[in-house]
């Protein structure tokens, strides 16, 4: 049979978690992401590590910064509603510098919303996950192989820059199911966790994880120091896939899920003589800004797609600084679009 | 003919059956997809899944014009018989839906599934009888191929269920419907 195996993107997510060395996993149920719960609680206690189902999800974000604080590689997941719930534990870890991965499998909102996929939770994922100056990096898969490989990478990334770092998917990629080779996961140096909690029996100097600063500058030192690892990470870990952007006239730029269904309103397009491409950015922070600048230089007119009611197209046109015309297509609250209602807008603006 | 919709009762065994196209896809080395639904209709309506077997990567994995459309209940039928794509596939469970196709651009097999499981001493295993009338239908893939696939998901704890499936998928591949 196969090398490959037939995964669910919350399990896979789990999985690749696990063999990247995860011990500690804290969550708590929500539909679409309690595959990925379930599949922890299972597998876990087998494979040297603890998962644990949290008496909610601020118990389960105060669980990673506290595992996290100890040197342990640490996970938790949840969806829309219970990911607003850690905002607070969120800007706690980031003030504390301590790495992590939080898995946010969207489903439609505010409030509670429904359970199907949405990409909703754009702005909050980019801008505004917790109080204070901050930022996570946010990886955006666009299928179940990038979902394990992502889930990796976040691992790494956390490590490296001190920070937690957001799987941002969707309730479509949480519950499909397509081949996953886990052989695949780059292999990246990482630092040494010098600034660990972990007990040293007076042998080296006290560390502490705090993130309360009452001296003014001493904050402010903190914040300008962070915003340094934010400028190195802005420089170096953008990541983006296009397709046929070479001769394109209009460039559709989307993430995640939505990116596959505007793949094939491209090829769509293009059989029809209209000269579409796609642009998808996979670190949604670090957003590819400075490609989509220059793409802005040939291209005459950008169209975003996403499912909400228009988030991204903010960040693009920031990027280009408004050189070319920017439009908005979604579905929101769930609704997945066909191939064909992209295509119209495709159609509509090439025009 | 590569889009594959598979809808019933939650607990026919629906979501196996999408699972099984998919490995068999997966053996093949093409490009696979499955996709649940996973709402409200999950705890006792309309339960469905859908499947892409293709040679190019797969864009939306929901499928919304299937050209294989497996149904095994009435509100199923109602539902997705419209959907399918003109000269596409219906296969039906006729033992569970009455009715017969009124669209005349595709082609409709009606095989009494359920009948036949409880009639052979197949408890739950209407959905592996569909699966072999529509491995017959669509003339895709190579019968041992699938049959080793599902011999091989099937819980090594249960060696007679993987003797009951290959009963199942053979009882469902030879009728004529």
């Amino acid at each position: 049979m196969s090398r490959k195996v037939l995964m669910k993107g919350n399990e896979a997510v789990a999985e690749a978690a696990i063999r990247a060395g995860c011990k500690l996993f804290f969550g708590y149920p929500i539909t679409p992401q309690t595959d990925l719960s379930e599949y922890m609680a299972k597998q876990m206690p087998n494979r040297g590590g603890l998962s644990l189902q949290a008496e909610s999800e601020i118990a389960a974000i105060n669980m990673v910064l506290g595992a996290s604080a100890s040197g342990a590689r640490v996970m938790t997941s949840s969806s829309s509603p219970g990911i607003s719930l850690k905002g607070e534990g969120i800007s706690y870890i980031v003030g504390s510098d301590l790495p992590c991965v939080i898995v946010n499998v969207q489903r439609g909102g505010p409030g509670l919303g429904g359970i199907q996929p949405a990409q909703s939770d754009y702005f909050q994922a980019t801008k505004a996950l917790g109080h204070g100056d901050m930022h996570l990096i946010v990886l955006a898969p666009a299928n179940i192989q990038e979902m394990a490989i992502l889930t990796g990478e976040a691992f790494d990334l956390a490590d490296i820059y001190r920070t937690p770092v957001m799987i941002l998917a969707d309730g479509a990629l949480g519950q499909m199911m397509e081949p996953v080779d886990f052989a695949a996961k780059p292999v990246r140096v990482l630092p040494e966790k010098t600034w660990v909690c972990n007990g040293h029996q007076n042998k080296r100097p006290m560390n502490i994880v705090n993130s309360l600063y009452i001296q003014p500058e001493e904050l402010e030192q903190k914040n300008i120091e962070r915003f340094e690892r934010y400028k190195k990470i802005e420089e170096t870990e953008v990541k983006y896939e296009e397709y046929l952007t070479d001769d394109a006239e209009i460039v559709v730029v989307a993430y995640g899920i939505t990116a596959r269904i505007a793949r094939t309103a491209v090829n769509l397009a293009r059989a029809e003589g209209i000269k579409a491409g796609l642009h998808r950015p996979i670190t949604l922070y670090p957003f590819p800004k400075k490609r989509l600048n220059k793409l802005a230089d040939k291209v005459d007119i950008f169209l975003s797609v996403e499912l909400n009611m228009g988030q991204m197209i903010d960040d693009i046109k920031l990027a280009i600084e408004c050189k070319k015309p920017v439009k908005h297509f979604g579905r929101t609250g769930g609704v997945m679009p066909v191939p064909e209602e992209i295509l119209d807008n495709i159609r509509r603006l090439a025009k | 003919m590569s889009n594959f919709l598979f809808a019933g009762f939650g607990g026919q065994g629906i979501l196996f059956s999408g699972k099984l196209l998919a490995k068999v896809g997966l053996e093949l080395d093409k490009q696979v997809s499955w996709l649940p639904s996973y709402g409200p209709e999950m705890r006792g309506g309309t339960a469905n899944c859908s499947v892409i077997v293709n040679d190019e990567p797969i864009g939306s994995p929901l499928v919304t014009k299937p050209d294989v459309l497996l149904v095994l209940n009435l509100p199923s039928f109602e539902k997705f018989e419209h959907t399918v794509i003109k000269n596409g596939i219906m296969i039906v469970d006729s033992s569970l839906v009455e009715k017969k196709t009124v669209r005349t651009d595709i082609k409709a097999y009606y095989i009494p599934a359920s009948m036949l499981a409880s009639d052979n001493d197949l408890a739950g295993l209407a959905n592996i009888i569909m699966f072999g009338q529509m491995l017959k239908a669509i003339k895709l893939f190579d019968y041992s191929l699938v049959e080793a696939v599902l011999v091989h998901s099937t819980p090594k704890s249960k060696p007679q269920l993987a003797e009951l499936n290959k009963k199942a998928l053979s009882l469902g591949y030879n009728y004529q419907a």
